[in-house]
């Protein structure tokens, strides 16, 4: 019972020093290259968060968290042209998202659309947007100042000023703050919401919708809530993307909306930390293999082809992912560390008591 | 004047394209009454329980619950009025502890502390104490009924329905749950859907046999359970 209340302060304690510890080590020694790559990847960490969160707990599988993220990387950008200051502008990039998300899971919650339909709509949803940005070439698809620009997105992506000074960019090293303390300010609040009311119950009703209606809960209210606060961390995401990169359509691409997938069952479904680490795992994996196949005689070396076999080999072997992979073998080390040394009978207690 | 009825349906009809599962069902219960259901398979008693809590909505006739149709609200609202269930395939939440399955439901109806309490007063009600960290998906079919049986009363709903509570219980759990029932009917209304004639024996003050979706026969349990009718029902002869 001690035990069990001591190990998550501990897990969160070693999330909290090891994100600290990126925030604050990284830029002392990291070049500018690695600095910038580590923002995309925190952008992508908060994004698989977003997944993690309504897919994990909430048990809605979003085939197209891409359709939030390239909102909020869109809505920025032309927001941001068109206003010149960019503090307003990145406020929107997390609204609007989560009330088109609101939007679009009024529709599906209220229509008790189920859960491959669910997963249909919402890549259908992000695909449309994808076909729609792509062909937004010429001058009749600029919003006031701001040119969409098709398949080309917009380069000229502003980035981020310092609230109230328009013109004074935040540089490459602030970005990278930005986000990474995004993401641990992003992941501690998902816990938090999971321990309140609202967030137990949302995992009840992952558990069984139909018993929480019995109960008296408004299920398709709380699926709407969540599904809403995925769609805005997924525009946070695309926001601070968009201040690393610049938007383009394959923020709403297939690609992305797999990807966040694949991030989620290699780290591990139903934990958050899973999905953080699989992300970056992946994003790192996929950086090393593009450049591996840069150089002479692995050319042959696709890296989509090896994220697919990996993702297989993860599904058929370690359908549990990473964390779950972590935690039964620290398990089983603790077992073969006390039973020679303890009496038999509190180990077998042990190991009834922690199945 | 009469007193308004808990729950009253008047012609309730469910059909399933050309099946009538409940054929035009006049049921009364009043406050605080305890009414047991038999009939053999298929005699549509779970579907019944489906139309009173609005997880099927019926094809005819109204529920009444205090006189006010519910056949047009969600589930969600009428199990706000006071209405809970124990559906005959435990419906909990596998996955989390048996005391979080009660606690889920004593905080729909009471806040923070007031909450804590009913889940531990529930689950000791139904005698489920110890087993409150454990995972319910790992349990036995009678543990199971017995934490969906803790999460139905936690919220104190003023109608309790149980659709073959008994199912996989030990002798032991069965002995409680007689008891239990008991206990709850001096401030709830039951209904409890039965097949095990025993345990209607030891419950049961009014019984009303369904049969192929219709009442056959309501009335005293020493009379039922002595009706000739209801005999060539449950051995599978025509009624007469």
């Amino acid at each position: 019972m001690k035990k069990a209340r001591v190990l998550p302060v501990l897990g969160n304690l070693a999330v909290l020093a090891a994100g600290l510890a990126v925030l604050f080590g990284l830029p002392a020694f990291a070049e500018t290259y690695l600095i910038i790559n580590s923002t995309i990847f925190a952008a992508f960490a908060i994004l698989a968060l977003s997944l993690a969160l309504i897919w994990g707990y909430a048990g809605i599988l979003c085939f197209g968290q891409a359709a939030f993220f390239g909102l909020g990387g869109y809505v920025y950008a032309v927001t941001a042209i068109n206003m010149g200051d960019t503090t307003v502008p990145a406020v929107l990039a997390v609204l609007l998202p989560a009330l088109f998300a609101g939007m679009l899971g009024y529709f599906m919650f209220w229509g008790r659309i189920s859960d491959v339909y669910l997963g249909v709509i919402t890549l259908t949803v992000s695909l449309i947007f994808f076909r729609f940005i792509n062909q937004t070439a010429g001058e009749q698809w600029n919003i006031g100042d701001a040119p969409l620009g098709g398949f080309n997105g917009i380069p000229a992506t502003p980035i981020l000023n310092w609230p109230g000074r328009p013109g004074d960019q935040l540089a490459p090293e602030n970005i990278f703050s930005l986000a990474v303390g995004l993401l641990i300010i992003v992941y501690f609040c998902c816990k938090i919401l999971l321990a309140t009311r609202f967030g137990r119950i949302i995992v009840a009703i992952r558990e069984n919708e139909t018993r929480a209606e019995l109960l008296g809960y408004d299920v398709r209210l709380y699926k709407l809530a969540i599904f809403m606060i995925g769609g805005a961390m997924a525009g946070l995401s695309g926001l601070l993307f968009a201040n690393s990169v610049f938007v383009s359509p394959t923020m709403f691409s297939l690609p992305v909306s797999g990807q966040i997938i694949i991030w989620i069952i290699i780290g591990g479904l139903g934990t958050l930390i899973g999905p953080v680490i699989g992300c970056i795992l992946m994003q790192i994996l996929t950086n090393y293999l593009g450049t591996l196949s840069q150089v002479k005689g692995f050319g042959w070396v696709d890296p989509n082809l090896v994220l697919g076999v990996l993702l297989v080999i993860f599904v058929l072997l370690v359908p549990k992912g990473l964390t779950a992979l972590v935690a039964d073998g620290w398990r089983w080390l603790a077992s073969l560390a006390t039973r020679p040394r303890a009496a038999a009978e509190p180990a077998a207690r042990e190991r009834t008591s922690n199945p | 004047m009469t007193a308004t009825a808990l729950l009253e349906t008047k012609g309730l009809t469910m059909r399933f394209g050309g099946v009538v599962a409940v054929d035009h069902v006049d049921f009364t219960l009043q406050e605080v009454e305890l009414r047991c259901v038999i009939g053999p398979n298929g005699a549509g008693k779970s579907t019944f329980f489906k139309c009173l809590t609005g997880q099927l909505r019926p094809t005819g006739g109204e529920v009444l619950f205090r006189g006010a149709p519910v056949g047009r609200i969600g589930t969600h609202a009428i199990a706000r009025l006071g209405v809970g269930i124990k559906t005959q395939v435990p419906n909990v939440f596998d996955g989390l502890t048996a005391r979080d399955n009660v606690w889920t439901a004593a905080t729909k109806v009471a806040p923070g502390r007031i909450a804590e309490r009913r889940t531990d007063e529930a689950m000791e009600r139904v005698g489920i104490a110890g087993i409150a960290d454990r995972i319910v998906g790992q349990l036995a079919h009678g543990q199971r009924q017995l934490v969906e049986l803790a999460m139905v009363i936690a919220p104190e709903p003023d109608l309790i329905l149980l659709d073959e509570p008994a199912a996989g219980m030990t002798d032991e759990e069965v002995d409680r749950l007689v008891d239990l029932i008991a206990e709850l009917n001096q401030r709830h209304a039951l209904v409890v859907v039965e097949h095990d004639m025993q345990f209607i024996r030891r419950i049961a003050k009014t019984v009303t046999v369904f049969h192929q979706g219709a009442v056959l026969i309501e009335g005293n349990v020493a009379d039922i359970l002595t009706n000739d009718q209801v005999r060539d029902v449950y051995l599978g002869k025509q009624a007469a």
